[in-house]
C-alpha cells in the first residue's frame, strides 16, 4: 500500500515494535533496489497471519509484490515463489506464533534444503492479534490470557533451534534499531541460502518487554540485549553455540556459512545434466 | 460364432508376476490390433500378499474389466480358492503345478510355469509361458505373439536375439501344454487394426502426459497411494529450462507451494489422495480467495481417514467441490476413462488459467493403474490456454471489477498483494460489507467461464436417463448398451462436473428421473444434482470395487420398474 488506503483499517498499537521492523525492511529494500539496480517489483514479501504479517500492507514507498496467505505457511509459499522464479528476492515476515508454533513443521525441511529466502521474524513472545495468548517463546510461569495460572512449558530458544537445524544464516536484531536491523536484513538477503533475522519486537499491549530488553539503570535492571563483538567468528558453529548460551540476548550476526549450495543451485546443477524432455518425446514412449 | 472378447484374471501373490503377465497380454493384444484394458488390485503389503490383475481383450473398445472370467491364471492355491468361482460356465483355470495340485474339477489344468521358463534358458519368461497357453485357448495365431515378442525385446542390446528366441520358445511351451490339456474356448475373432495410431497407457500416466502437453512448469507432491505414481513420473520427466519438480514434506507444503508458484506465474500442479486432500483444505480456500491458478489431482481411494488405501471409491465429491470453509465452489473435472484422463488434465490446466483459481481433477484408484489402448493424442491440435498477464504500469487494481482480470507477475509491473483475507482491489485487507459482497460475487462469476464443457447424450427423448460420473462410466455404458431398446432409457455423461455445461443442466432438469450409478454410500453426485433442481437418484455401491455390469443392469431395471409403478399408482 503506497498511499493511505481508507479501506484498510488495521493499525498497530502505539509503540508496537513492528513499526521499527517495517522501517528496517523499507531501508533494506530501498538499498537493494539501488545496489542491485533491480526494480522493487523483483522482491516478494510473503506475510504470515498476525499483527506482524500486516507489515506487508503497511510498507511505504515503492511497493514489492506480496502474498498474504494463511497462518503458519509462509515458508512453503515462499518456496513455491522462489523455486518458480529463482531470480526473485523472497522475504518472509511473520510472528513468533506463526513461524515457531503452527509453522514449526516447515522450518526443518527448508533448513535441510537450504532454501534461498530470508525470514524476518517479529518475536514479541505473545500472540498479539488474537489478544495475548502464550506463544512458544513466552517464559515459563508467565500469566497470559490462555495461561491464567502460569505457562507450563519452558520457552523455546529460537536461535538455538535455528543453529541445531543447520540454517545457514542466523542473525538476531532489535526493533528499536531500524538502521542496524536493516543491515542485518541486507546481509541475510545477500546470503545465498536460508537466512533468518530473528527480531525482538515488543508488544506494548500484551507483553511489553522494552524495559527488560533495554534495562533500566534506575531500577537496577540489567539489559537483556547486548551487541555481538567483532571478535565473534560467525562461521564457527561452536562460537555461535557459545554465544547463544552465554546469557542475555545477543544482537548481530550469529552464524553464517556458505558451504552448502542452496536448493535452487542444486536443482539447476542437476537438471542441467538431465536436459529437456518434450511432451512429444514422452508421448512416443507409449506407442505400440 | 467367434468370440468377441476374452477376460483373463491373473491371481497370486505380489512379486509372482501377476501384473507383468496381465500387462504382457494387454501389450501383445494391442500390438496386433485388439483393444485391451487391465484392471489392477494391489496387495496391502509390500512383499507378497494376495493380489490380482485382470485383462480384457476385445475386437472393439473395452468399457469395463468384464464380470465373468474366461480364464483364471492361478499362481498359488489361495488364488485358486478365492477366484475359481468367478470363472464362467465353460471357462478354464490354468494353475502353476509347482505350487499346488488340484483334483480334476473338469475346468482346470496345471503346468509348471517356472520350470518351463527355466528350460528355455530364460527364467524370466514364465509370463510368456502363461500367455502362450492363453493364446492357444482362443486359437490366437502364433505369429501375433511372435511379432509382439520380437518388437518388445528388440532393444538394441547384444543379447536381443537370444532373449527373443527364449521368449518365443516359452510361448510355444505354453501352447503345447494348453493343447495337451484338451481345453478350448473357441476362436477369438481376428483383430482389426484401429484406423488411428494407438498408445497403451495407464490413467495416471495419461494425467501426467496431459499436464505436460498443456505446459505444466511446476510439480511438487507427497507420496500417497494411488497418486504416488504421478509424483514418480514427474520426478523423472518434468525436466528442462524453467521447470521444477520436487518431493516436499507434506500435502500442506504441496498445496501452499504450488500457490506460491502459481502466483509467480507458473502452471503448477500437485496430486494426492483422500488424506492428503483433506490436509489441503485451507490452502485450497486460499487459492480461491487470492485467485491463483493451480491444479490439484485427487486420485480417490476408499475413505474416510486412512480408509482403504488400495481400493477404489468415488466418495470425495463433496470434499472436492467444497473443500474449505466459507463460500467456495471449486471447479471439478472427473475423467471416466484412461483417454479422458489425458484430456481432463489438459482442460484442468486450461481452466485454472482461464478462471484464475484452483481446479480439482478427480480420478480414482480403478483408473489410475488401468492400462488401456487409446488413440494417440494429436499434440498439434491441442488447445492450450495461457495466462492473461498484466502488462501495464504500476498502481494496478488486480482485483477490480466483476470478473477475471489480467494477473501481474512478480518481476513485472503491477505489484499487489495476493491476499487470503477479504481485500480491496489492490489486495489490502478490508472488512467493508459492500466489498465482501462484490468480491464474493466476483469469485463466483468467474465460474461462468467454465460452463462450455462438452457432454455425451443418447436417446435424449426418454424421460428416464442414466448418468454416471467418473470411473463408473465404463460399466454403466456397457449396461446401457445392453438395456437400450429393451427399456425406455436415455444416456448422459460429462466429465465436467462443476460447473456443469449449461445446456446439459437444462436438459437434465427436464427429465423425470436421472439415475446415477456411483461408488459411495451417500449418493453424492445425485445429491448435488438435486440441489441444482434435477430429479436424480443414486445407485450406490461401497465395496471398494468397481460396479459389475450385470449388477448394474439388474438395479437399473429394478429402479425403472418401481418408478413406473409409482407413477401408475399416482
Ligand atoms: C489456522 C489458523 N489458526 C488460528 C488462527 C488465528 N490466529 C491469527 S494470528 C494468530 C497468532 C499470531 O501470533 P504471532 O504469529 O506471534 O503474531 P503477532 O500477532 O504476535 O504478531 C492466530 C492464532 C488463524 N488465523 N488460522
Ligand atoms: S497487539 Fe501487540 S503486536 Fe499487535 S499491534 Fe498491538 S502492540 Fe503490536
Ligand atoms: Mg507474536
Amino acid at each position: 500500500m503506497s498511499t493511505k488506503n481508507p479501506e484498510y483499517d488495521f493499525k498497530w498499537c502505539p509503540g508496537c515494535g513492528d513499526f521499527g521492523v517495517r522501517r528496517a525492511l523499507e531501508f533494506a529494500l530501498a538499498d537493494r533496489t539501488v545496489e542491485k539496480e533491480t526494480p522493487v517489483e523483483n522482491n516478494v514479501v510473503v506475510a504470515g497471519i498476525g499483527c506482524s504479517g500486516n507489515l506487508t500492507h503497511l510498507l511505504e514507498g515503492p511497493q514489492p509484490f506480496s502474498f498474504h496467505g494463511i497462518h503458519g505457511r509462509t515458508l512453503p509459499i515462499a518456496m513455491g515463489v522462489k523455486m518458480a522464479r529463482p531470480d526473485l528476492n523472497v522475504v518472509i515476515v511473520a510472528g513468533d506464533g506463526d513461524f515457531l508454533s503452527i509453522g514449526m513443521e516447515h522450518i526443518a525441511p527448508q533448513a535441510a534444503r537450504n532454501l534461498n529466502v530470508t525470514a524476518v521474524i517479529m518475536d514479541n513472545a505473545v500472540y498479539g492479534l488474537t489478544k495475548g495468548q502464550s506463544s512458544p517463546t513466552t517464559n515459563l510461569g508467565e500469566i497470559t490470557s490462555s495461561t491464567p495460572y502460569g505457562k507450563m512449558e519452558s520457552p523455546l530458544n529460537p536461535l538455538d533451534l535455528y543453529l541445531t537445524l543447520g540454517i545457514s544464516f542466523i542473525a538476531s536484531g532489535y526493533s528499536s534499531k531500524p538502521r542496524d536491523t536493516a543491515k542485518l536484513i541486507t546481509a541475510a538477503m545477500d546470503h545465498p541460502g536460508f537466512s533468518i533475522v530473528h527480531i525482538q519486537s515488543p508488544c506494548t499491549t500484551y507483553n511489553d518487554t522494552y524495559e527488560i530488553l533495554k534495562g533500566n539503570a534506575k531500577k537496577g535492571i540489567q539489559p537483556l540485549l547486548w551487541n555481538i563483538t567483532e571478535d565473534h567468528d560467525p562461521s564457527s558453529t561452536d562460537s555461535a553455540y557459545n554465544l547463544i548460551h552465554s546469557g542475555g540476548w545477543p544482537v548481530g550476526i550469529i552464524y553464517q556459512s556458505s558451504e552448502r549450495p542452496s536448493l535452487d543451485q542444486q536443482h539447476e546443477e542437476i537438471h542441467k545434466k538431465v536436459g529437456e524432455k518434450t511432451a512429444r518425446q514422452l508421448l512416443d514412449r507409449y506407442s505400440l | 460364432m467367434k468370440k468377441l472378447d476374452l477376460v483373463v484374471r491373473f491371481a497370486g501373490e505380489g512379486g509372482q508376476g501377476v501384473v507383468t503377465s496381465a500387462e504382457g497380454l494387454a501389450q501383445a493384444a494391442t500390438q496386433v490390433g485388439y483393444h485391451a484394458l487391465t484392471y489392477a488390485t494391489f496387495p496391502s503389503q509390500i512383499m507378497g500378499g494376495p493380489t490380482w490383475t485382470q485383462t480384457r481383450v476385445s475386437t472393439t473398445e473395452v468399457l469395463s474389466a468384464g464380470d465373468e472370467l474366461d480364464v483364471l491364471v492361478a499362481f498359488n492355491k489361495e488364488a485358486y480358492d478365492s477366484h475359481a468361482s468367478a470363472v464362467r460356465e465353460g471357462g478354464v483355470v490354468v494353475y502353476n503345478s509347482e505350487e499346488f495340485a488340484i483334483a480334476d474339477d473338469l475346468k482346470s489344468f496345471g503346468m509348471p510355469f517356472d520350470e518351463l521358463a527355466k528350460s528355455t534358458g530364460n527364467t524370466r519368461a514364465a509370463n510368456m509361458v502363461v500367455i502362450g497357453a492363453i493364446a492357444f485357448l482362443v486359437n490366437m495365431p502364433q505369429e501375433y505373439l511372435e511379432e509382439f515378442v520380437t518388437k518388445r525385446f528388440t532393444r538394441g542390446r547384444t543379447n536381443d536375439q537370444q532373449i527373443i528366441e527364449s521368449n518365443i520358445k516359452a510361448l510355444s511351451l505354453g501352447r503345447d501344454q494348453a493343447k495337451n490339456s484338451g481345453f478350448n474356448l473357441g476362436t477369438l475373432e481376428d483383430a482389426k487394426m484401429p484406423s488411428v495410431d494407438q498408445i497403451l497407457i495407464k490413467g495416471n500416466e495419461a494425467i501426467c502426459l496431459g499436464a505436460v502437453a498443456a505446459g505444466l512448469d511446476f510439480y511438487i507432491g507427497y507420496p500417497i497411494s494411488p497418486a504416488t505414481t504421478v509424483l514418480v513420473w514427474m520426478e523423472s520427466n518434468l525436466v528442462g529450462p524453467g521447470k521444477f519438480v520436487y518431493q516436499v514434506s507434506s500435502e500442506i507444503e504441496a498445496i501452499t507451494g504450488i500457490l506460491g508458484a502459481g502466483f509467480a506465474g507458473k502452471k503448477a500442479m500437485t496430486a494426492t489422495a483422500g488424506p492428503g486432500f483433506s490436509l489441503m483444505s485451507e490452502g485450497l480456500g486460499l487459492g480461491w480467495m487470492a485467485e491463483i491458478p493451480v491444479v490439484v489431482v485427487d486420485v480417490q481411494r476408499g475413505g474416510p481417514a486412512t480408509g482403504l488405501p488400495t481400493k477404489t471409491e468415488q466418495s470425495d465429491l463433496f470434499a472436492c467441490m467444497h473443500p474449505a470453509h466459507g463460500d467456495v465452489s471449486l471447479p471439478i473435472i472427473a475423467p471416466g476413462t484412461v483417454e479422458e484422463c489425458f484430456y481432463a488434465s489438459v482442460d484442468a490446466l486450461n481452466w485454472a488459467e482461464r478462471y484464475q483459481g484452483p481446479v480439482i481433477l478427480m480420478s480414482e484408484m480403478a483408473i489410475a493403474e488401468r492400462a488401456q489402448n487409446i488413440p494417440k493424442p494429436d499434440l498439434s491440435k491441442l488447445n492450450v490456454e495461457s495466462r492473461k498477464v498484466y502488462q501495464g504500469s504500476n498502481g494496478y487494481m488486480r482485483y477490480e471489477g466483476p470478473g477475471v482480470t489480467p494477473m501481474p507477475i512478480p518481476g513485472g509491473p503491477g505489484s499487489y498483494t495476493a491476499n487470503g483475507s477479504e481485500h480491496d482491489p489492490i489486495g489490502d485487507t478490508t472488512h467493508l460489507a459492500e466489498r465482501h459482497v462484490q468480491m464474493t460475487e466476483r469469485r463466483f462469476n468467474k465460474l461462468n467461464l467454465l460452463k462450455d464443457g462438452h457432454y455425451e447424450s443418447d436417446n435424449t427423448h426418454e424421460r428416464i436417463v442414466i448418468m454416471p460420473w467418473g470411473g463408473s462410466k465404463g460399466p454403466s455404458q456397457e449396461a446401457y448398451q445392453e438395456l437400450r431398446g429393451k427399456l425406455p432409457i436415455g444416456w448422459y455423461y460429462t466429465m465436467y462436473l462443476n460447473p456443469l455445461p449449461t445446456s446439459l443442466l437444462e436438459e437434465l432438469r427436464q427429465k423425470e428421473l436421472v439415475l446415477v450409478p456411483e461408488l459411495n454410500y451417500q449418493g453424492q453426485w445425485s445429491s448435488i444434482l438435486r440441489s441444482q433442481g434435477v430429479n436424480a437418484e443414486s445407485i450406490t455401491q461401497y465395496t471398494g470395487l468397481p460396479f459389475k455390469v450385470s449388477d448394474l443392469i439388474a438395479k437399473i431395471e429394478n429402479r425403472i420398474n418401481s418408478h413406473t409403478e409409482r407413477k401408475a399408482k399416482a
